[in-house]
């Protein structure tokens, strides 16, 4: 599948209807989650023929994009109901074949190491603190091949330390930075709409060096 | 839900030593239709708990599979293939729930959908 017609597929995904503040709720647009996924599978491998989870899904656009790119199995993990019927409806829109768990991903008892690949747009832990380092924590422990996770640019020098100090990545790279639009959905945001720097990143756990399959 | 799900979720309750495998409550169990791929098959067999498996898979009302782990060996039969991949992917919990092992706390399943979300007290 060509890069555009990933994102414009994406694009016609339905998005939060009434957007949680508390969960950081913000939509991934389908640029940088084609991009996202299509890098993935171009450069790394990771996606077609794996088991794709998507920590912290909402509405499913980086499942679905892993679905639409050969993932073997998808599974989203989502704490808020709502979102998931969403996601639910726009995987059977496309036709697409995803599971879905609700749980906090922080709290989600995992065994065995089943998941190849994660892909994940993490709250940005504005409004928690920390938010997206306890999903970075987490996804490193699960995944065995390959994590992928949006950061904010101006936490470049953060994530990269507790990635490789405090969580154990074998490696943390900066795959390149891009604009997230954040429209003016919840009261507080004065703007109408404004663009802030993320990175997007590709983490590799330690336990599965050498092990790649 | 899926088998496979099953075999990958435990319970993570605070003081809950052994959460896995969770049992299964059948309200609704569906058939899906899912595309047979004989090396997926191959690369799960090694990470599936079996019996986990084929307990999930009796209580959705499956009896096709072998009562003991079979050696990889049978990866070479399409006969067992078959029937562990519908047994993995193929059968569906859609209404029901997953009960702890250990405290019978009840995860229910909704439109296929397990909700594992945690009690504050359970954290």
């Amino acid at each position: 599948m060509k890069l555009k017609q990933l994102e414009s597929l994406l694009g016609d995904l339905q998005q939060f209807t009434d957007p949680k503040v508390e969960l950081e709720q913000y939509p991934t647009g389908p640029h940088i989650a084609s991009r996202m996924l299509y890098t993935a599978e171009n450069s790394f491998g990771d996606v077609s023929d794996k088991v794709v989870a998507d920590f912290g899904c909402g509405c499913g656009t980086l499942a679905t994009a892993a679905a639409l790119l050969g993932a073997e199995r998808v599974i989203g993990i989502d704490i808020d109901p709502q979102s998931l019927e969403i996601a639910l409806l726009n995987a059977e829109e496309l036709e697409l074949d995803i599971d879905f768990v609700q749980c906090d991903v922080k709290m989600l008892g995992w065994r065995g190491r089943f998941i190849d690949t994660i892909v994940m747009n993490p709250p940005f832990g504005t409004r928690k603190k920390g938010a997206d380092m306890d999903f970075l924590r987490l996804a490193l422990k699960v995944a065995s091949q390959a994590v992928y996770s949006l950061h904010k640019t101006s936490t470049r020098d953060h994530v990269k330390k507790a990635a490789l100090r405090d969580f154990d990545a074998s490696s943390a790279e900066v795959l390149c930075e891009l604009r997230y639009d954040v429209p003016q959905l919840y009261k507080f945001h004065k703007k109408k709409e404004v663009d802030i720097a993320v990175d997007l990143w590709r983490f590799v756990p330690k336990s599965n060096q050498g092990q790649r399959s | 839900m899926r088998l496979l799900i099953h075999n990958m979720l435990s319970s993570n309750i605070k003081g809950v030593i052994n959460g896995f495998p969770l049992r299964i409550e059948v309200d609704k169990v569906e058939e899906k239709q899912v595309d047979f791929d004989a090396a997926f098959l191959r690369k799960m067999f090694h990470k599936i708990e079996w019996k986990a498996l084929l307990d999930a898979a009796l209580t959705l009302g499956y009896a096709e599979l072998p009562e003991e782990a079979p050696d990889s060996s049978v990866l070479e039969s399409d006969e067992f293939l078959q029937k562990f991949h519908h047994a993995l992917l193929e059968l569906d919990l859609e209404e029901g729930a997953l009960v702890c092992p250990e405290t019978g706390r009840k995860f229910p399943v909704t439109k296929g959908i397990p909700n594992m979300l945690l009690h504050e007290d359970e954290v």
